[in-house]
């Protein structure tokens, strides 16, 4: 009576086909910056409303631009590892805060923390679509010439920060 | 302190589900009577617990109380209460937690249902229904626990999705909910029978009401969600394809063949291992629903927060389970299986067909929806299948469905001869070529075969279901509730395909630039822009369009769509215009701004599309009708004689 194992066969094949699906990430679409140079921009500081901070900020060094706003819940996930990941200093954080209200993001940084070494302040979010920001949070690794060699959607935690910003991050100081 | 005691009550439901799904079983198989009699108390108990959680969880979000950080990344203080409360299910957590609570609720139904039961038997039931609540609840606690604090507390919440915010989608959930958690109760009754060695027909009997009350809700869960999406996204669609909808189609789809092949069990006594593995595939499917839609593995619109040790979580959970009762299935099923002919023109047949088509729908959606799945774990990229797939697909085997379906019900069990049957459905056949012929033309001034095939099929079934409520009306009053509703649920098929016929093939879609004082003519209506303004709400500020609709000069009525941008999340959201007409509706929704004044609207004329839900409704109501004929009701003992039951004809 083999026709009724059947379906106990189909779905025990199903189950690897589920299992290795969920281990990708659907919404890794591939960022068309990917291994291009990152747009270059200039924008009001956030913290200094006269001074101006941009690309040039973190230029000749690897470093994250982080696309972070208050209305974003994400970004209060992630704020605690971006806080720890700025303790330990080892890739400056450059902050793009995207479409939000300025005094709204002060009071968000002195009440929870202030990873970044300069926040850009995308009132209108046209930085932010130059470079391909869907919505926030988003994160971006640019090497020390100025190439974007990761993206990263959604909130970054210890363990995708372990698993794929590290190894790029050691292969860019082999290549210098 | 209300959220940890909350906490502390999913905790004693969890240790109640387990005693629920471990004693009865065990108690079940030594035909230990004090272990079953553990069934229903456990039952009630964690009934009280999940019931007690929810309300504390409830009570979190009317106090506002944003210490908690499910509430506070899903509610607001501005927020209306009624979506306060509506927010509990917001989310994945809440929601879930609506899940055990409707599962728990439908446990408790089983119990005081099933009294008439053999104890051995509602024993096993409410112990299978046991174990699916322990691994729900166990997932909650572990790894969607929504009662985690969150400190310090923000001031205000991050509000709801505003898409959400509405009262469409506020009961959408629970309704769906307890459609697809219905199922369960199917599932449960077929490892029972399974466990216990023992299908007759009697066990198809005490089946088919709660396999139909399961279908009826996720019936109107899905006409709800599907609503919701035609007023609410602005696009004045009503079905996208969209893997979530999927998800809630497919046990759909193999709900309506379990329906149909549990009546050929329970008058026949044939079709035995196929209704248990339709009754497996319906809940495995529901959970293959829940899976796909919390673990984001797929991407949709209404996708869930996503969290990978969540889908880890369910998988497991989905493998155990499936497999289980598939390898259980594969060792008793051919015992189970009995095999006696019928004619080649009999009800059995037909309902054969019905299962074949409607396995194959699901078959085919399914395959739609997990291809991008399986194409990028291949490793041969990102591709996704949209609608126009579904759309051809889907209606391949729907079709001959809906023509099969019209002879099917006039057919007799066993045999039927092909003269009587003839003259019986010749006014149909003739009125279905009539209308296909003359409709499409006559009302809407263009004929096309697909329309003219789509309208005849709607009338076929529409006539032929009208068929026995007329004669029993004329001669016989006292048409069983079962035919009644069999009659009721195909005439809302007829309706539904007519209204998807219809607005498929006459739908006009016009997008226009309008500033105040300006007007289009569209499908024999003009559309008049008089003006726009600002609009607050409580917790959104809107631009307003006051659209007045007139027709040869005549006022029809007027419509405001508004685009809403809710103050905490900053997004935009549509509300469409709508103006209703029973036979048709006119649509109108604020795109973008172009100018100072000026703003692109889109106007579409959709005719008939009402009856796409109205059928749905119709259907949902059939189904509440046949749960209550009577012989449900009727003390199922044992011992009963199913001689004259068989001899009836439903």
């Amino acid at each position: 009576m083999t026709r009724f194992i059947v379906p106990l066969v189909a779905f025990a094949i199903l189950i690897p086909v589920l299992m290795i699906g969920l281990t990708r990430n659907p919404n890794e679409l591939p960022s068309p910056l990917l291994q291009k140079p990152a747009p270059v921009f200039e924008l009001p500081s956030l913290t200094e409303p006269d001074e101006r901070v941009g690309s040039a900020t973190y230029a000749n060094q690897i470093a994250l631009v982080n696309v972070w706003a208050t209305w974003c819940p994400g970004c209060r996930q992630e704020h605690g590892f971006l806080l720890e990941l700025a303790a330990e200093g080892s890739v400056p954080i450059f902050g793009l805060n995207w479409r939000d209200n300025r005094s709204d993001a002060l009071r968000w940084l002195q009440a929870l923390g202030d990873p970044y070494i300069a926040s850009a302040f995308d009132e209108d979010g046209r930085v932010g679509i130059d470079w391909g920001v869907y919505g926030a949070p988003e994160t971006f690794l640019i090497s020390a010439d100025g190439i974007v060699i990761h993206k990263h959607i959604a909130p970054l935690t210890r363990e995708i920060w372990e698993r794929d910003f590290v190894p790029l991050i050691a292969e860019q100081g082999g290549s210098n | 302190m209300i959220p940890e005691i909350g906490h502390f009550a999913l905790i004693l439901a969890l240790s109640l589900a387990l005693c629920q799904g471990i004693l009865p079983l065990i108690g079940a198989q030594r035909n230990d009577a004090a272990m079953m009699a553990v069934a229903r108390t456990a039952a009630m108990g964690q009934f009280f617990f999940v019931a007690f959680a929810f309300g504390c969880l409830t009570w979190a979000f009317v106090q506002s109380d944003f210490s908690v950080e499910y509430v506070a990344s899903h509610s607001q203080l501005a927020l209306p209460t009624v979506y306060k409360i509506s927010a509990v299910w917001g989310a994945h957590e809440g929601s879930l937690l609506l899940w055990v609570l409707l599962m728990s609720a439908w446990t408790v139904a089983v119990g005081k249902f099933s009294r008439d039961l053999p104890e051995a038997f509602s024993a096993r039931v409410i112990g299978v229904l046991g174990l699916l609540s322990t691994g729900f609840l166990l997932f909650t606690l572990l790894t969607s626990n929504p009662f985690i604090r969150l400190s310090p507390a923000p001031p205000d919440g991050a509000d709801l999705n505003p898409l959400l915010q509405d009262p469409g989608l506020a009961i959408h959930p629970p309704i769906l909910y307890a459609g697809y958690v219905g199922f369960s109760v199917a599932f449960a009754f077929a490892i029972a029978a399974m466990l216990s060695g023992n299908l007759d027909q009697k066990w198809a009997r005490w089946t088919r009401p709660w396999t139909t009350a399961a279908w009826l809700f996720l019936t109107i869960g899905i006409a709800l969600g599907s609503w919701w999406a035609y007023y609410e996204l602005g696009w004045g669609g009503w079905w996208f394809w969209d893997p979530v909808e999927n998800a809630s189609f497919m046990p759909w789809l193999i709900g309506t063949a379990l329906i149909h092949s549990l009546a050929v069990t329970e008058k026949r006594g044939l079709f035995k291992s196929w209704t248990l593995l339709l009754a497996i595939t319906a809940f495995s499917l529901s959970l293959l629903g829940t899976f796909l839609v919390r673990s984001g593995i797929l991407v949709s619109v209404h996708a869930f927060a996503t969290d990978p040790t969540r889908g880890f979580f369910i998988l497991a959970f989905l493998g155990i389970v499936i497999l289980g009762a598939l390898a259980l299935y594969a060792w008793r099923a051919p015992q189970l299986d009995s095999a006696a002919g019928f004619h080649p023109l009999s009800r059995e047949t037909f309902l054969l067909l019905n299962n074949v088509l409607l396995v194959i729908a699901a078959a085919l959606v399914f395959l739609g929806t997990l291809a991008p799945l399986v194409i990028e774990v291949m490793n041969a990229g990102k591709i996704s299948v949209g609608p126009p797939w579904f759309e051809l697909a889907f209606s391949i085997p729907m079709i001959p469905l809906v023509i099969l379906m019209g002879v099917g019900m006039h057919s007799a069990w066993r045999t039927q001869e092909a003269a009587p049957l003839g003259r019986r459905l010749r006014v149909p056949a003739l009125l279905a070529v009539a209308a296909g012929l003359l409709i499409p033309g006559f009302f809407y001034g263009r004929f096309g075969v697909l329309v003219s095939v789509g309208t005849a099929a709607a009338f076929w079934i529409i006539a032929a279901s009208l068929i026995e409520p007329i004669r029993s009306w004329r001669r016989k009053p006292g048409m069983s509730r079962s035919v009644l509703g069999m009659s009721v649920a195909h005439f809302g098929v007829g309706l539904f395909v007519l209204g998807v016929t219809i607005v498929s093939a006459f739908n006009i879609e016009s997008d226009q630039a309008l500033s105040p004082g300006n007007a289009v003519d569209i499908a024999g209506y003009r559309f008049e822009l008089r003006e726009l303004r600002d609009v607050e709400g409580p917790n959104y500020s809107a631009i307003e369009g006051l659209i007045e609709i007139r027709r040869n000069g005549e006022f029809v009525g007027a419509v405001r769509p508004q685009k809403r941008q809710y103050l905490v999340q900053q997004n935009w959201m549509t509300e469409a215009g709508i103006l209703t007409l029973w036979n048709q509706d006119l649509f109108v929704a604020l795109g973008d701004q172009l100018g100072n004044d000026t703003w692109s609207v889109r106007i579409q004329y959709k005719p008939m599309i009402r009856f796409i839900w109205l059928g749905a409704l119709v259907m949902a109501l059939g189904g509440l009708i046949a749960t209550t004929d009577r012989r449900y009701r009727v003390r199922a003992r044992a011992d009963e004689a199913l001689g004259t039951e068989v001899a009836e004809s439903a």
